[in-house]
């Protein structure tokens, strides 16, 4: 396997009682990868993500992040590790400011005598940088997220997500709460962090979202492996296939 | 790119008025304030900004912002903390019992803020431990608990009589004979220094530190709170706690002023408190609000209440004034918001 390998999972299964949510999952992120994963609902992608950020703790199988063997007891861990989850409801506080929203729980400070106070200047300072760096278009630093439309929300969402140099970054279903016309900003914001050598894993159910921005595609069906291709040697039928449990 | 143009465009559209809407929002109040100034001073112009009535309104208000202040910052979590006025009784009555047991004045100070602060937490850990399903619920319990706590210490009698140290913090005077001469009948309220003192130390608190946003962050969304890795229950904890503690400043406050713990001690001073929060510009659902909108608030409560009574106004009357005046403030607020979404 590639030298670039960020993150592996190798035969991870969960189980809630009875219930079999992932049965020997592989899974495996390059540097700069963008991976789609696909499926029906209740194929399990979304227990897959949160045991790749430790929301969940897998009842067999293990976990590499730098093909070193880690185990998460906790989000806070693979965010250490350098993995962020954007989360479906985007979890953002919408009467603070975006550089506010960015920096929540890891904001800025600076030390007057034993006290330690925010330092607002060198947020809104890192906040436009960091919108730069992306090619975020924001009126101002200072604007209140709820006054944002759907598709800027999600790119400070994304933008808080990667304020850290994370180099791992899961996002699930990024475009579907979004009027068409901001779609594609969203695209284009996961191709550059692509660009950034970040490596990004897409859950989606839009094939335009996965055929514009990932390298690979793999599905998962019933909580199993199902089928997995470049992206250059596959089709929207065949993806299509996939997820309704159709193979050739 | 179009899409800066189009937004530079809309801009240039705005109307003067809807330009002028965030001016208003920050200044408003306090052009609220001048206005009713200036409408008593016209009314009762030989009493209204004399030094007495000034300070004396100072007075009245210092003990009640204290109430404010912390029932504010519950607001700001969108929680809501009904038995402030509770606290304040029974953090006087404690301050009495050991001021009548004869502990040095040190200590008596100490024991109501003391008091104020373990109520407080106690909410706090209620709220979040317990897991009741609402503060109302949490806080509506300990208004009676605390109470009839208070009530059974002292026996429900007055208890009356403290050292002068207590009473200069709700009562003193800072003459200002430097300024007016030898003698002179002027002074500034220790009760006032207090407030301001206490207002600035919880503006940079809330403004300024970690904590402080995330009292905020945590009344926008607490599910983003939570996802950022925030404690939100901690800080409940510690936002209730404060609250408490304020109410028990308050105590200290009352019990300097009038020198006595009586059985009715800030009897319904709890909804005093959110209405001033509430006309001061909070929302009710958490997330905003401004320690300098309190301040106003509590100052427009002061006034109002003030110039009601030098005009002979009943107590009636008041009732029904304050009451129109915490609807209209939030009709305003309601305007306001649905101007601001329309542009």
């Amino acid at each position: 396997m590639s030298d670039n390998l960020v993150l592996e999972a190798k035969s991870v299964s969960k189980f809630f009682g009875t219930i079999t949510a992932l049965q020997n999952v592989d899974l495996h992120l390059n540097k700069g990868e963008v991976l789609g994963v696909v499926g029906d609902n209740g194929a399990g992608k979304s227990t897959l993500m949160k045991v790749l950020s430790g929301l969940y703790k897998p009842s067999e199988g293990s976990l590499f992040f730098d093909k070193e063997k880690v185990t998460l007891n906790s989000p806070r861990d693979s965010q250490n590790l350098g993995l962020e989850m954007v989360y479906q409801d985007l979890a953002l506080a919408g009467n603070l400011p975006i550089g506010d929203n960015i920096f929540l729980g890891r904001e800025p400070t600076r030390k007057v005598g034993p006290f330690n106070f925010l330092d607002h200047k060198k947020r809104k300072q890192l906040t436009e940088e960091h919108l730069a760096k992306l090619k975020i278009n924001v009126k101002s630093a200072d604007q209140k997220v709820e006054e944002l439309s759907g598709g800027q929300r999600q790119a400070v969402a994304i933008a808080r997500a990667t304020a850290f140099n994370a180099k791992i970054v899961l996002m699930d279903e990024p475009t579907a709460a979004l009027a068409v016309k901001e779609v594609g900003k969203v695209l284009d914001l996961i191709l550059n962090l692509k660009k950034l050598g970040v490596s990004v894993i897409v859950i989606s159910h839009r094939m335009d979202d996965i055929f514009t921005v990932c390298d690979r595609v793999m599905a998962l069906f019933q909580g199993t492996n199902f089928a997995e291709s470049e992206l250059k040697n596959t089709s929207r039928d065949e993806v299509i296939g996939w997820i309704m449990g159709k193979k050739d | 790119m179009d899409h800066g143009e189009k937004r530079l465009m809309d801009k240039s559209q705005e109307s003067l008025f809807v330009r002028l809407i965030p001016f208003f929002e920050r200044y408003g109040i306090l052009l609220l304030i001048l206005i009713m100034i200036a409408v008593l001073h016209l009314l009762q112009p030989d009493v209204f900004l004399s030094w007495r009535n000034v300070t004396n309104i100072f007075k009245q208000v210092s003990w009640q912002s204290m109430l404010a202040l912390g029932v504010f910052m519950v607001i700001v979590t969108a929680g809501i903390d009904l038995s402030v006025g509770s606290i304040i009784m029974l953090s006087l009555m404690g301050l009495a019992i050991a001021s009548k047991a004869g502990m040095p004045w040190y200590v008596v100070m100490l024991v109501a803020p003391a008091i104020g602060f373990l109520c407080g937490m106690f909410n706090g850990i209620g709220i979040t431990l317990l897991r009741m399903p609402h503060p109302f619920i949490m806080t509506l319990g300990t208004l009676y608990i605390f109470r009839g706590i208070g009530n059974l210490i002292s026996g429900g009698v007055p208890i009356t009589g403290f050292a002068e140290q207590i009473r200069v913090i709700g009562n003193g005077k800072i003459k200002l004979d430097v300024i007016f001469g030898e003698g002179a009948r002027e002074y500034i309220p220790t009760s006032l220094i207090l407030m301001i003192v206490i207002f600035f130390i919880f503006w940079i608190f809330l403004n300024h530190t970690r904590i402080g946003k995330w009292i905020y962050a945590i009344g926008g969304n607490p599910g983003a709170a939570r996802a950022a890795g925030i404690n939100v229950d901690r800080i409940l904890i510690v936002v209730y706690t404060l609250c408490g503690f304020l109410a028990g400043i308050g105590g200290l406050i009352l019990a300097g002023r009038t020198n006595s713990a009586y059985p009715n001690a800030g009897l319904q001073s709890e909804l005093d408190a959110i209405a001033a929060v509430i006309i001061g510009g909070a929302s009710f659902f958490g997330g905003r609000g401004t320690v300098l909108g309190v301040f106003a608030g509590v100052m427009i409560m002061g006034i109002l209440r003030n110039g009601l009574n030098l005009m002979n106004v009943s107590v009636f009357w008041q009732q029904v004034l304050i009451g129109s005046i915490i609807i209209l403030a939030v009709y305003i607020d309601v305007l306001r918001r649905q101007i601001a979404t329309r542009t």
